[in-house]
């Protein structure tokens, strides 16, 4: 009888707690929707009603679906691989048949689609309410847009896969995790969106992935680039997904070569 | 004398909110500690045991100040728990078998000159007495190591050493041997006699080794679902109980049943090469139960199974 | 004689820490690189909106940054020393608050002490930098109220921030899992505050001035300084009352310290 309170006890702990630090984290993500929405449309009030082919309206749509993608792109570095590492699982993992890099990948992906209507969508229902949001032009943005934030999710998995791997060469990555989301804050339109920098940092951040997996995806899902534009965008995506995994690729091999060596 | 811990039909409650339907939501109570009275005099060496979730650890957080009581009241060292925390930590030491006290990162040095500095003891009476209690336990190797690099054994014996710093009245432990090897569990249980004989020390230990019992306490309070169903001496629990711990010897090879004075045998497997003594620990001890064996056959590997609290506590209630 | 030695336990622990942070040298340049770096990146946002309008709530770029540039003293100050109140959860649920409650020594002084960060000084060291340039830069006129504003505005910002650190460890006895709650007003203040205020909309003005004093941190004095005035209900003279929003959110931060105590030894029920 004892047991079958303790029992309901932790799993209703656990079903309410969890309801509670989802809904902490819509409100604390609501927050900052508003400051950033409030800051840009005063920015581009003053500049007369539009930046960089932004209006009022969508700058709005712009900090919405920044906010609502945060989440699932996941620009906060976890450390799971790394832990093995340090762990020394790893090797375990690396014994397995299952291909270290795609599987994680597929994990992440997971996790991303799990992640998005709990932590995604709220603080975008959140603006549409309040601020209003301006809807694409055409319906082909949002098959289109989903295609793009996947590949996003994908493009920032496999940073993150090679940050993790570092873990094979110094064992505390946070350092590296830390100054990782400081630095692409800003390179991939967190605060600002990448198309309202001056024009030479603009074509410096084009070239590095950064922009692509979080910047990209909401200009395809709001519509601001369509069809054919919104193509040229995914392939540039598809492109830099593709660079990306090969990289991760070569410094696996590195690190699995450094663990054989290792005696690990 | 005044008792230097004082229970007064103590109590503390928790309310549960289990789902009872669907929607609906009910609140439960749940009694952690449910009126105890007991005093504890300074110098006596006191053993606390019951089942998992029977009280133990509810009752240790409000002696020491960490959980205010939802009834009756506790007295510690003359204080009030938690409204006179602080000073009453300068008078006990504590030590909590799954939390760590020390500096998870530091070396163990930094966390005596640390802890010695906090109770505001003046620099070469805290190097005496580190001094003191680093030998008394064994640590000297281990001073410049992180705390998180120690082993459980090492680690434990380190919180000792800590909370004994500042030469507290009454030391708490809470679950210290659980987890560790026989002879890490030895050597804290030498210690901590040999410190109670210098200094006089009151002990209060709550756990689930009846070896610790035998070894440390001359009284022992059982306490079953928040109550006290016991409180005498361990002769007179072993008296009502049967208390009977089990030395579990592995031969090398298989042999006839052996005969040992003050233990029964009462078991034998694999033909002989596995024999379970059952013996009495007001009688005597399993390390003389084991020398016994030893001087008639080699032994390759033993256990101690200890008496379950649950079978102790329920021949404790038909008695009654 | 005997609250002398009250300190030598805080200096010891807070030396032991030192000491340990400096002997993983590449870990410590790394994270005071990125705490340093902070500063510069929120900067870049200021510094892209203005390259696009010639003002941004009223103010330029220069301006601008003077309100960034105390609002980030402010807080990063305030974080180098109730930073580390961000941890309670975390001790919390690995139950090693109560290792604290059997010292000697009140929770809130173990807490900042026990972890202290010695990288979170880079961001005040940039800030500092900003701070410096920027004044240099300004069109001010140095009058001893002036130098007076300069002075101790990011010294009340690091009162009132660390007021919210405070409060949000108050609280998070309360939310455990929802601790997150209290970055809204702790990091969001951190955010607002280092903005013109009058780029926030009539709501979140109010919430960042009255309810969490934000824009008293930086923006209100600034306009002090130079010589601007300020926007709907939030009047330039709101930056001479610093020390009294710094009083009253150390007033809330007690409340919701000793609540969250009394919650955490279950004296609340």
């Amino acid at each position: 009888m004892r047991a079958y309170a303790e029992l309901a006890r932790g799993e209703f702990r656990r079903y309410s707690s969890y309801r509670l630090a989802i809904l902490a984290g819509v409100f604390t993500n609501s927050v900052f929707g508003f400051i950033r929405v409030s800051v840009l449309s005063a920015a581009i009030a003053t500049a007369g009603g539009s930046i960089a082919a932004y209006s009022a309206r969508e700058v709005s749509t712009y900090v919405w679906l920044g906010q609502a993608l945060l989440a699932p792109i996941a620009l906060f570095v976890w450390t799971d691989i790394a832990d093995r590492v340090k762990t020394g699982e790893i090797a375990v993992d690396l014994s397995r048949p299952v291909d270290l890099q795609l599987g994680w990948w597929l994990r992440d992906l997971g996790r991303a689609a799990f992640v998005f209507p709990a932590r995604g969508l709220p603080p975008l229902l959140v603006g549409a309410l309040t601020v209003g949001l301006a809807l694409p032009r055409s319906w082909t943005a949002l098959p289109l847009g989903l295609l793009s934030v996947t590949l996003g999710i994908s493009i920032s998995f496999a940073l993150r896969f090679m940050i993790n791997l570092i873990a094979f060469w110094t064992l505390d990555i946070r350092g590296f995790v830390g100054l990782y989301f400081v630095l692409i804050g800003p390179l991939c339109g967190l605060f600002v969106p990448v198309h309202m920098f001056p024009e030479s940092l603009r074509a410096v951040i084009n070239v590095l992935p950064f922009p692509w997996m979080f910047q990209a995806p909401i200009d395809v899902l709001s519509g601001r680039v369509l069809n054919w534009d919104a193509l040229h965008v995914i392939v540039i995506q598809a492109a830099w997904l593709v660079v990306l995994l090969v990289l991760g690729r070569m410094v696996l091999w590195r690190a699995t070569l450094r663990l054989v060596v290792q005696g690990g | 004398m005044q008792p230097i811990v004082a229970f007064e039909d103590l109590g503390r409650s928790f309310v549960v909110r289990q789902k009872a339907g669907r929607l609906a939501r009910e609140k439960k109570i749940v009694r952690a500690v449910d009126g105890i009275t007991a005093s504890i005099m300074p110098g006596e060496a006191v053993g606390y045991i019951g089942a998992n979730g029977a009280g133990k650890s509810t009752t240790i957080k409000m002696l020491t100040g960490i959980l205010v009581p939802s009834g009756g009241h506790v007295q510690t060292c003359g204080f009030d728990p938690v409204p006179q925390r602080r000073r009453l930590a300068r008078e006990i030491g504590v030590v909590f078998g799954q939390r760590s006290q020390l500096w998870w990162d530091l070396p163990l040095r930094d966390s005596f000159r640390i802890l010695a500095a906090i109770h505001r003891i003046a620099a070469e009476a805290a190097a005496d007495r580190t001094e003191q209690l680093v030998h008394g336990l064994g640590l000297g190797a281990l001073l410049d190591t992180p705390v998180r690099q120690l082993s459980l054994g090492e680690r434990m014996r380190g919180e000792v050493a800590a909370a004994l710093i500042h030469r507290p009245r009454l030391l708490v432990l809470d679950e210290p041997t659980i987890g560790l090897d026989m002879i890490s569990k030895e050597r804290l249980r030498h210690f901590l006699v040999a410190e109670r004989a210098e200094r006089g020390t009151t002990l209060l230990l709550t756990t689930h080794d009846m070896g610790d019992i035998e070894r440390l306490c001359e009284r022992v309070l059982v306490v079953d679902h928040g109550r006290l169903v016991f409180d005498g001496t361990l002769e007179v629990l072993a008296e009502r109980v049967a208390l009977q711990r089990v030395l579990v010897v592995d031969l090398p090879a298989p042999h006839s049943d052996l005969m040992v004075s003050q233990a029964s045998h009462i078991g034998s497997e694999l033909d002989g090469q596995r024999q379970r003594f059952a013996f009495s620990p007001t009688e005597t001890t399993a390390a003389r139960v084991l020398a016994e064996v030893s001087s008639q056959v080699g032994v390759v590997d033993l256990t101690l199974e200890e008496p379950a609290i649950e079978d102790i506590v329920r021949t404790l209630y038909s008695h009654a | 004689m005997a609250d002398a030695t009250v300190w030598t336990g805080y200096r010891t622990l807070v030396g032991s820490r030192i000491r340990s942070q400096l002997a993983y040298r590449t870990s410590f340049v790394l994270l005071t690189l990125t705490s340093a770096a902070v500063g510069i990146v929120e900067l870049t946002e200021l510094y892209v909106i203005l390259h696009n309008v010639p003002v941004f709530g009223g103010l330029d770029f220069t301006q601008a940054s003077v309100v960034f540039a105390l609002a980030n003293l402010g807080f990063s100050l305030a974080d180098v020393v109730f930073g580390q109140l961000d941890s309670i959860p975390t001790l919390l649920r690995a139950g090693q608050l109560e290792a604290l409650l059997v010292r000697p020594l009140p929770l809130m002084g173990q807490l900042i002490t026990n972890d202290i960060q010695l990288r979170r000084f880079g961001r005040a060291l940039v800030a500092l930098v900003i701070l410096i340039i920027a004044m240099a830069n300004v069109a001010v006129a140095w009058t001893p109220s002036v130098i007076y504003l300069v002075i101790t505005t990011p010294i009340f910002g690091a009162m009132i921030y660390g007021g919210l650190f405070a409060v949000a460890g108050g609280l998070q006895f309360f939310l455990i899992d929802g601790a997150e709650f209290t970055s809204s007003f702790v990091y969001g203040s951190s955010y607002a505050g280092e903005l013109p205020g009058s780029v926030l909309t009539l709501p979140l003005r109010v919430a960042f001035t009255f309810v969490a004093p934000a824009t008293i941190t930086a923006y209100a004095p600034a306009l002090l300084i130079l010589e601007l005035p300020g926007p709907a209900l939030l009047p330039a003279w709101l930056g001479w009352l610093a020390p009294i929003f710094a009083a009253t959110t150390w007033l809330l931060a007690s409340l919701a310290w000793r609540a969250g105590i009394r919650r955490f030894t279950g004296a609340g029920g």
